[in-house]
């Protein structure tokens, strides 16, 4: 490019791009947690919701299916409590968290130089391997979360902030679960 | 009133509010890229105690927040009624978590995390998110048949205070200095056995000392009582009682009862004794020393639901009024003159002249009954037609803030 169109003052020194051409390294795991307890504790605050991921997955699978069969919607008790008749499931505080996650995510990415193609898994690991187990773990995670009424973010993390009894259960059961696992699948990691 | 949190709809209109839930999910999804939760062999590392920025980044969110909840609420600024508490449901709560844990460490991810992953292109995480998306749908077409189960062990909105009985300060002290022992235990393992060698920054001595601050300031603020609560609230509450606005005719109550379109809810607060000799119908005996125990279910309640309290006079319905309303239930009124006038206004004729006692003892039932009729007497479920009333009608429904339906939506 030669020529560049801008509106912005023209000046002689370099111009430091906002956009890291290398990766920047990540936050100190103190700082980043501070700064995401004063996310939730802004959720709780503002909107007396704490923060949620799962349920917002939850309602997209939901509109694909009742796109598709609605009929079948509107029998499944579970389903319908969500897109029954002309309910839309996305009408729903939880999916714009979700959606504003994905844009969130990928902004700091972009910024930070953090955006690129890539499959991360551990050093003896194939591609193949590790996204046959990704797919695997996503599934498991994704009916425990249902499961459990919530995820990392909407049960142990929101739940726990507020002192809720089952929120502490289900944190340790999720530590402890993938805990007493770790060993046997070492090398997916190491 | 605690202003907080905001009646969102109120303030920007639906579906206008929902943008305040982007930016909150904007924010988030920064913070967790931001803390390298992007990449899955970070988080695995969790598990091999090598590194546990998982544990240090999930916990001091969650001791930050709680700290700040429980000193604002302390404050009176901030209404922890209005707070969602994830409901228990232990077993399936549990169970739940197992399989989690499972995924997680063959996965790498938990669904939060690996949405902001594929949002920044890494295949394992669009793999992982994409399986948890069949995950949910699996979920959604298998629970019919184990609902009863699913549905199981609930007991509602039960927090770590309710459990060991402690005062809410001293609950969450405790979880402070746990968790900076457990931070303490996690620096030993990362040098250990991740053989991590880097200088930790010296600043994280101050932030582990304002939180400890922090959580003993809540402590010693301590939680609102209930009277803490009607204080904050008096000055415009009051006034609604001096000018009886709040007062609704036999008549009304009445209409409110036949009305299909109408949660109605009839608080009865009078002794057990006067609620057997006689009852409105539906009315739920609820004696004032029992009042907490219905808050969590008046909360839960639809937008188009309205609660009437009575007692034989006014006087203890008054003071039932008061302790809801301080509480934040919404649409909460009392019964204009008690049940001595809904008797008054619906006995006929040859029951007044038989039944009226004098009574001049305060909030006393000023009939006699002999026998316990409960709600099998004429004037507990009177016939509409029957009475010619005229009222003002004084129920004016308003809009709950806090959250609508909890948890992960």
């Amino acid at each position: 490019m030669t020529t560049l169109n801008t509106t912005q003052p023209q000046s002689d020194a370099p111009v430091k791009s906002r956009v890291a051409r290398i990766a920047r390294p990540y936050m100190h795991p103190y700082a980043a947690g501070i700064l995401l307890g004063l996310v939730l504790f802004g959720a709780f605050f503002i909107t007396g919701n704490g923060l949620g991921a799962s349920g917002g997955m939850n309602r997209l699978v939901v509109v694909f299916e009742d796109a598709l069969f609605p009929a079948h919607i509107d029998r499944t008790p579970y389903l319908i409590s969500m897109a029954g008749g002309d309910r839309n499931p996305l009408e729903n505080w939880v999916v714009f968290v979700t959606i504003g996650t994905i844009i969130g995510g990928f902004t700091s990415g972009y910024l930070n130089g953090r955006v690129k193609v890539e499959i991360v898994k551990g050093p003896n690991t194939s591609n193949r391997t590790r996204l046959f187990w990704a797919f695997v773990g996503g599934t498991l995670m994704g009916y425990g979360a249902r499961l459990a009424r919530g995820c990392t973010s909407g049960q142990a993390l929101s739940g726990g902030a507020v002192l809720s009894v089952g929120s502490w259960a289900f944190m340790l059961a999720v530590f402890g679960g993938a805990y007493m696992l770790a060993y046997f699948v070492r090398k997916l990691w190491n | 009133m605690a202003p907080f949190p905001l009646n969102l709809v109120e303030l920007l209109g639906s579906p206008q509010y929902f943008i305040v839930y982007l930016f909150i999910g904007f924010a988030f999804g920064a913070v967790l890229e931001l803390a390298g939760f992007a990449v899955s062999t970070k988080l695995a590392a969790q598990f091999y105690l090598k590194d546990l920025t998982v544990l240090k980044v999930m916990f001091t969110a969650i001791i930050t927040a709680m700290a700040l909840i429980f000193l604002t609420s302390g404050l009176g600024i901030l209404d922890y009624n209005l707070v969602y508490v994830n409901e228990t449901y232990l077993i399936p709560g549990i169970a739940g978590g197992l399989i989690m844990g499972a995924g997680f460490i063959l996965g790498g991810f938990c669904p939060g995390t690996s949405l902001v992953s594929a949002a920044t292109l890494k295949i394992d995480g669009i793999v992982f998110a994409l399986g948890a998306f069949f995950g949910i749908f699996l979920f959604g077409e298998t629970v019919g048949t184990f609902e009863t189960w699913w549905n199981s062990t609930y007991m509602g909105r039960f927090t770590l205070m309710e459990l060991f009985n402690a005062d809410t300060g001293v609950i969450v002290l405790a979880v402070m200095i746990m968790a900076i022992l457990a931070f303490a235990a996690a620096e030993f393992a990362e040098r250990v056995i991740g053989k991590q060698t880097q200088k930790q920054p010296r600043w994280r001595y101050g932030a582990a000392g304002g939180g400890i601050a922090l959580a003993a300031a809540a402590l010693i603020v301590g939680q609102p009582t209930n009277a803490d609560k009607w204080n904050a609230i008096a000055s415009v509450n009051q006034p609604k009682l001096d000018e009886r606005a709040v007062f609704v005719h036999p008549g009304e109550v009445l209409q409110y009862m036949n009305d299909r379109k109408i949660v109605t809810m009839l608080v009865d607060v009078r002794s057990e004794a006067d609620y057997n000799l006689f009852h409105i119908r539906d009315a739920r005996h609820v004696p004032m020393e029992e009042l907490n125990t219905i808050v969590e279910e008046f909360h839960a309640l639809p937008d188009n639901a309205v609660v009437f309290v009575m007692s034989n006079d006014e006087a203890a319905a008054v003071a039932a009024w008061r302790y809801l309303v301080a509480e934040s239930v919404v649409n909460v009124y009392v019964l204009d003159g008690g049940v001595n006038n809904w008797l008054a206004t619906f006995g006929e004729a040859d029951f007044q002249a038989v039944s009226a006692i004098e009574s001049s003892a305060v909030d006393a039932l000023k009939y006699r009954f002999d026998m316990a009729y409960g709600d099998q007497h004429p004037a507990a479920s009177p016939h509409a037609d029957r009475f010619e009333l005229t009222f003002d009608p004084h129920v004016i429904l308003t809009l709950k803030r806090g959250p609508a339906s909890g948890g992960c939506g």
